[in-house]
Order: C-alpha cells, then structure tokens, then sequence
C-alpha cells in the first residue's frame, strides 16, 4: 500500500513518531494473526466434533440451507473489492472517492449481518440443539461480532475522515481497519465451507 | 547523532512524569503510560498474589503434615489446590514476568516506552479485576472453583446448587479476561522489539533477554487464544447449557483437553524463557566473561518455541489418545532437551574460569540453574510414555513442575529483582538480608518439593487431603520445607520496601554490567534516552574485552560518575 503526501496542512510528528512511524500497524498485524488463532481453534473442533460424532445434525435437521446464505457470501467477499477501492481513492487524494466506497463497503458489511439475522431467526434448532448447533451458534455468532466490529471501526475511520489533516501521518488507521475487514471475509470463506458445503 | 556534549547534557537531565500523571508514590495507583511505573505495578501486585497463593499452600501442607484429613475437609482442601495454581500461574508468575518486560525491554533496547503504552497500562488494570472476580469465588455460595486448575469438563460442569454466578463461571470468566489482557501485553512485547530498537541493535546485538521475550510472546500469542477460545466454550456450556464437551448432547470433554494443554504446555516455556534470558544476562556481569555461543543461546530460544507447539499430547498420554500420537509426542517432548541443553552448557561455559562475585542476585541465578536441571531430568523422565502413564496424576509430576515454576523460574525471577533492583529504584539492596533470603529459599524449595519425587513413586496421589501413613515421612520433610519456603517471603519484603525507603543510593552502573539501560541514570527518567538515543556499535556481552556497546560511551559514562 502506497502512502500519499498529506492531504492537507498538517503539523509533521515529532520525536519518535517519525522513527517508529507505522508500528502501530506491526502491532495490529500480529494482533490479527494472534485472532487468527481462535477461529483456528474454533475451525478444529469443530471438525473434531463432527468426525466423531455418532449423530450430527439435530434430529428433525436435514442440513442447511445455503443458497441466500450463498448470496451474502458474495455480497460479503464482494465489500472486500469495495475496500480496496476506498483505499486506492485515499492514496490518490480523493477523499470523496474513499467516502463512497467506505460507506457502500459499510452497507454491504450490513447486508451480510442482516442476512445472518434472518437465517437465525428461520432456523429449527438453537445452540443448546446438540454440538452441531452449540458450533453453528459459536462460529456464525463470533464472525458476526468481527462484521460488527468491523463496520463500527469504518465508521470510526469515516467520521475522521471529516477532521481536517487527520490523515497527514499516513492512512495508518484505514489500511489497519481494511486488513481487518479482509481476515473477516477470509474467515468467512471458511467458515462457509466447513458449515455449508462440508455438510 | 548528537554531539558529546549533547548526549552528556540530556542524557542526565532530571527524571520527568509522564504528561499529567503523579510524579509521587500516587503513581502506582494511577493509569500511569510509563512501562517502568506499569512494570513496578504488575511486579507488585504479583508479589501479593504470591503471598495469598503461598497462604493458600501452607494450609494444604499444613493439612498433610498427617495422614488424616483433619485441618479442613475434602471439599474445601479441592478448592485449594485450584485456587493455589490459578493464582500462582496467572496472577503470580505470568505478571512478574510481564512487570519484568516492561522494566527492562524499553530500557535495554532504547525504546522511550512500550509501543503501545495506553494498551500496556489497559493490559495491566486488568489483572486486578480479574483477580477480584477470581478471588470473589471464595464467597460465593459453593465456593471457588473446585475442579483443579485445569477444570477439566465434565467435573467443572458440575453445578449442583444451579447459580448462574458460581465458582467456576467465575474461574473461566477470569481466566478468559488473564488471556485478553496477555495477548494485549504480547502485542506490545513482540511490536516494541521489531519496531522500537535502538540505531545499530540488529537483531544480533540485542540482549538474551529480550530474544527469550520475545520468543515467549509469541508463544503467548500463538498459545493463548486457543486457550481463551476454549474458556469461552467451556462458559458457554456451564452457562448457556451448550454441548461442546457434554457427552450427552454430543461433545467431548477430550477437545478441551487439546485446547487447554495446546496453550497451558507451551505456558512452561513462556515462564522460564524469560528466566533464560535472565540466567543469560547474570552470568556474564559476575563472571566478567562474554556470554559463550551467543547465536546458539538465541537461536534456541526459536527453537524452542517452535517445538512448544507440538507437545501437548503428552499431558494426555492417558487420555486414550491412540498409540502413533503417543509416539510422536514422546519424541517430540524429548527434542526439546535439545535446545535446552545447549543453552546450559552455554551458561557453564560462560561461568568456567569466571572470577564468580556471588552476591544475592548470583546466587539466586545459580540456584535456579541447578533446580532446573533436576527439573529437566524429571521432565524427560515424564515424557517417556511408560514412566508417565505409571505417575501421571502422582507427587511426582507435583514435584517436577514445583522445580520448574519455583525452583527454577521465582529464583530467577528473585534473581532479576535484586540484579535489576538498584536500577530502577535508584537504591541498593541489603546484601546480608538477601543472602538470607537466597538460603532460606534454596533449602525450603528442596526440602519441600524433593520428597515429592519419591512420593510420586510411591504411588501417592495428587489432590488428595488424607493419604496412607506410608507416605508420612516425606510428607512432614515436605510440609517443614513449605513452612520454610513462607518464613523465607519475610527477608525478601523487608529488604524490598527498606532498601527502597532508606537503602544506600545506587550508582547508574552497580555491577559494572553491559547493556543500554546501565548507561540511563538510576532511576531512569520518564522516556529513557527520550530522542538521544546512542547509537549500537557491539554486542551486549564484550566483558574483557574493552570493547565499547555504543558511540560515545566513555563520555555517556564519565557524565554520569559526575552526577
């Protein structure tokens, strides 16, 4: 990612900001990677439980259905190229460019949740319906807190994109949240895999 | 590069607060940004962790000086021991650890503070709350948690009184918020030593303990959420009534053994690397030797924590893991006596032919050295299937681990605190009352956690409260040990706060060690070398060799003999 000469007037940092400019991004990098590590978790017992199970799905369940579920998996993986663009917007300058795409990602981020709410509610089983439904529950409901997280961190990033010099420092805070909103759609391909077509 | 008298005149300035926080004792009450302020913060509330974990002991081994149960009961002897080593583990040794990085890594690889200094002292608050909430357990109705420190499902999914605020949800609860906060502090570790290092400290000139902490961080951060994550499964089953270790609704209670043990193995190497680091960074001050096999000595570190990762089945061997798990799991525990091995020949190497100054924090490192390497016998010991499955659950493993985290890691812990003391309290500590403490300690440790070796080959039990008057004698040799070990807590405290209060001032460089934080004042000031930081030329470990560790040394250190 090319950082862009300041948008506007700005003081330049001082002392070791300069020296130690984009830490901030080392630390929220690892951080991801740490995060990672639950969804793995999550991702192994889930195949652990599923394998040994001597029945799976909840009885009456015949699997899922995954077709709207499909949808917003495109409308989802979809918002990760919108992001992108919101990116390539700031780091030519056009601010506006990079409002636009930022909020229709953001919409589309919504979509996707809404989605989820709907599915949950037409749903036969609920998380105490064995450990198919314990996982299902676990695994939709924490990738949802991530698309939650991830859309009120974009509104963070919106909103100061409307304070003056606020990215002369460089986009730290937008390429931080970008890469966090492209793990959440990773995850999800995943996590689509393991509980739709894995079924 | 600033000029000389640059260097000279700043590097000496007065010691200044952090923008609007204390500049008095308020200071380690507050949400103070300053690593060194965070760090006496976390080694503090560690200490008192300590001392309500080491009552919870003495009551135990007061309880086993005889056979019968008649001290407290069975009920209330279980939630002892859980309670002992959840306090021990996460509010006693993981904080120390944590206070330790945050005083020296800063300092030693001339970062002004943490990377992230706001997150660092979040990281910090939060090990007070969840010692509340941990220590809550104790009056609620069924008491603490009650199903050892691990809580293994199906036991800790026993709610027989049915309150949604029990002893174990509260467990879990702080359990999970001690991984929140420790992944916090590992970011801030693994961030400050990639991105905050002084000009010309490559990563082959940076101090042992700061590769030891770094590689225990990363452990942390690979380790932990798997941990975590499974903490939340287990709440979720407690509380919400899930299945993912209930039997009966298809889970199984052998998953959370894999998640517990993927992090809580591991969880041994992110105590004692640090310790290493530590052994590594003493040895050659009282020696006066460079550290032997540098490279070596780091690079097995990395190795170690690559190795970590693949051991936790071995905490499972009766588990009813299959056979070609067990195998592979043997072999691979033992592997890492590799690593391990070569760092203590490197410490002896650095120690042969060394002129030795055993002051206290010398020979708490000695001390340390040679309890874990009767931990490490025992530790292959137990990775071999055959002898494990014979005293897996006995005193035996009791006593092995007791060598590694007290043996081993609180003497070096104890060892960083009297080397490092002088340094970030601007005082020196009483010699005879440390060497008192170090006598007290190393006699205590063994006489309490060695007849725990035959015990276990005995066949005595763990977590139990009476036991069969065979295993009498080495019990009261053990519990005599333990008493020692709490009479020893009195010396260390009354050097800690005398010392501090009217201990004789210290200069900048007491031992006349290497490394960037000798050349800071002592106590350093606020943001370290702040903006002037030297520039690296040379290794931290050139005893004898008259070569100097940074540009302008020699002026740095005829300003500070000055002041």
């Amino acid at each position: 990612m090319t950082i862009s000469p300041p948008l506007d007037d700005a003081p330049t940092p001082q002392g070791h900001d300069v020296a130690y400019a984009n830490h901030s991004l080392t630390g929220f990098i690892i951080f991801l990677c740490s995060e990672s590590v639950i969804f793995l978790a999550f991702f192994s017992g889930y195949a652990l439980l599923k394998l040994s199970a001597l029945q799976w799905l909840p009885p009456g369940v015949e699997g899922l259905e995954w077709r709207s579920p499909l949808l917003y998996t495109v409308v989802l993986v979809s918002s990760s190229g919108t992001v992108a663009l919101a990116e390539r917007c700031l780091s030519r300058g056009q601010l506006w460019g990079f409002r636009s795409f930022w909020l229709l990602s953001m919409a589309m981020g919504a979509v996707f949740l809404y989605g989820q709410a709907s599915e949950w509610r037409s749903l036969a089983f609920g998380i105490t319906s064995g450990s198919f439904g314990s996982c299902f529950y676990l695994l939709t409901g924490f990738h949802g807190l991530h698309v939650l997280s991830g859309i009120l961190l974009m509104a963070l990033m919106l909103q100061r994109s409307f304070r003056p010099a606020n990215y002369a420092a460089g986009e730290q805070g937008v390429i931080a949240t970008s890469l966090f909103w492209h793990f959440v759609d990773v995850i999800w391909v995943m996590l689509f895999l393991l509980l739709y077509a894995w079924s | 590069m600033t000029s000389t008298a640059g260097v000279d005149s700043r590097i000496l300035r007065a010691p200044h607060p952090v923008p609007g926080a204390p500049d008095n004792w308020k200071r380690f009450f507050s949400f103070n940004t300053d690593a060194k302020v965070i760090g006496i913060q976390y080694i503090a509330t560690a200490l008192f962790f300590l001392l309500v974990g080491g009552l919870l002991a003495m009551i135990m081994r007061g309880e086993l000086i005889t056979p019968e149960a008649d001290l407290v009961d069975r009920t209330v002897y279980n939630g002892l021991y859980t309670m002992h080593g959840t306090i021990m583990l996460f509010l006693f040794i993981f904080p120390v650890l944590n206070g330790l990085n945050n005083l020296l890594i800063p300092c030693m690889i001339g970062a002004p503070d943490m990377a992230f200094p706001k997150l660092n002292a979040a990281a910090f608050w939060m090990v007070p709350v969840f010692g509340v909430i941990l220590m809550a357990s104790f009056l609620v109705p069924g008491g603490p948690a009650s199903s050892g420190w691990w809580s293994y499902p199906p036991v800790s999914l026993q709610n027989p009184l049915g309150h949604l605020i029990n002893g174990e949800a509260l467990w879990i609860l702080a359990v999970a918020l001690s991984g929140i906060s420790s992944i916090m502090g590992a970011v801030n570790v693994v961030t400050t030593i990639l991105r905050l290092r002084a000009p010309g400290m490559s990563l082959g000139r940076m101090p042992i303990f700061c590769w030891t902490a770094l590689s225990a961080q990363t452990i942390q951060l690979i380790g932990l959420p798997a941990l975590t994550g499974g903490a939340v499964m287990l709440l979720f089953d407690l509380v919400v009534g899930t299945s993912f270790y209930r039997p009966e609704g298809g889970g199984d209670p052998v998953l959370y053994q894999h998640f517990f043990w993927f992090y809580s193995h591991p969880a041994v190497y992110v105590i004692i690397l640090p310790v290493f680091g530590v052994f590594s960074e003493l040895f050659p001050v009282y020696a006066r030797k460079p550290l032997f096999g540098y490279p070596f000595v780091a690079g097995a570190s990395l190795v170690i924590v690559g190795l970590s990762l693949i051991v936790w089945v071995h905490h499972m061997f009766p588990s009813g893991v299959p056979q070609w798990m067990r195998d592979v799991f043997m072999v691979t525990t033992m592997l890492i006596a590799v690593p391990t091995g070569i760092k203590v020949f490197a410490w002896l190497a650095t120690l042969w032919g060394g002129k030795l100054r055993l002051n206290t924090a010398m020979l708490f490192a000695l001390g340390g050295l040679f309890n874990f390497v009767f931990a490490g016998v025992t530790g292959i010991m137990l990775a071999t299937v055959p002898v494990d499955i014979h005293v897996n659950n006995t005193y035996f493993v009791v006593g092995h681990f007791h060598y590694v985290i007290y043996g081993a890691a609180t003497m070096g812990v104890y060892a960083a605190i009297y080397h490092w003391f002088p340094k970030f309290t601007g005082h020196m500590y009483y010699e005879g009352l440390g060497k008192l403490h170090f006598l007290l300690t190393f006699i205590g440790t063994n006489l309490n956690f060695f007849p725990m070796h035959p015990l276990g080959l005995m066949g005595m039990p763990r977590r139990v409260s009476s036991y069969d008057p065979e295993f009498a004698f080495w019990n009261v040799i053990a519990s005599l040990g333990a008493f020692l070990l709490g009479v020893s807590i009195i010396p260390f405290l009354l050097n800690l706060v005398s010392s501090w209060v009217r201990g004789p001032k210290s200069p900048a460089n007491p031992w006349t060690a290497i490394g960037l934080e000798w050349l800071l004042p002592s106590p350093p000031p606020a943001e370290n070398f702040e903006e002037h930081v030297p520039t690296v030329i040379s290794g931290p470990y050139g005893y004898g060799t008259g070569r100097p560790l940074v540009e302008h040394q020699a002026e740095i250190e005829r300003s500070l003999l000055q002041a």
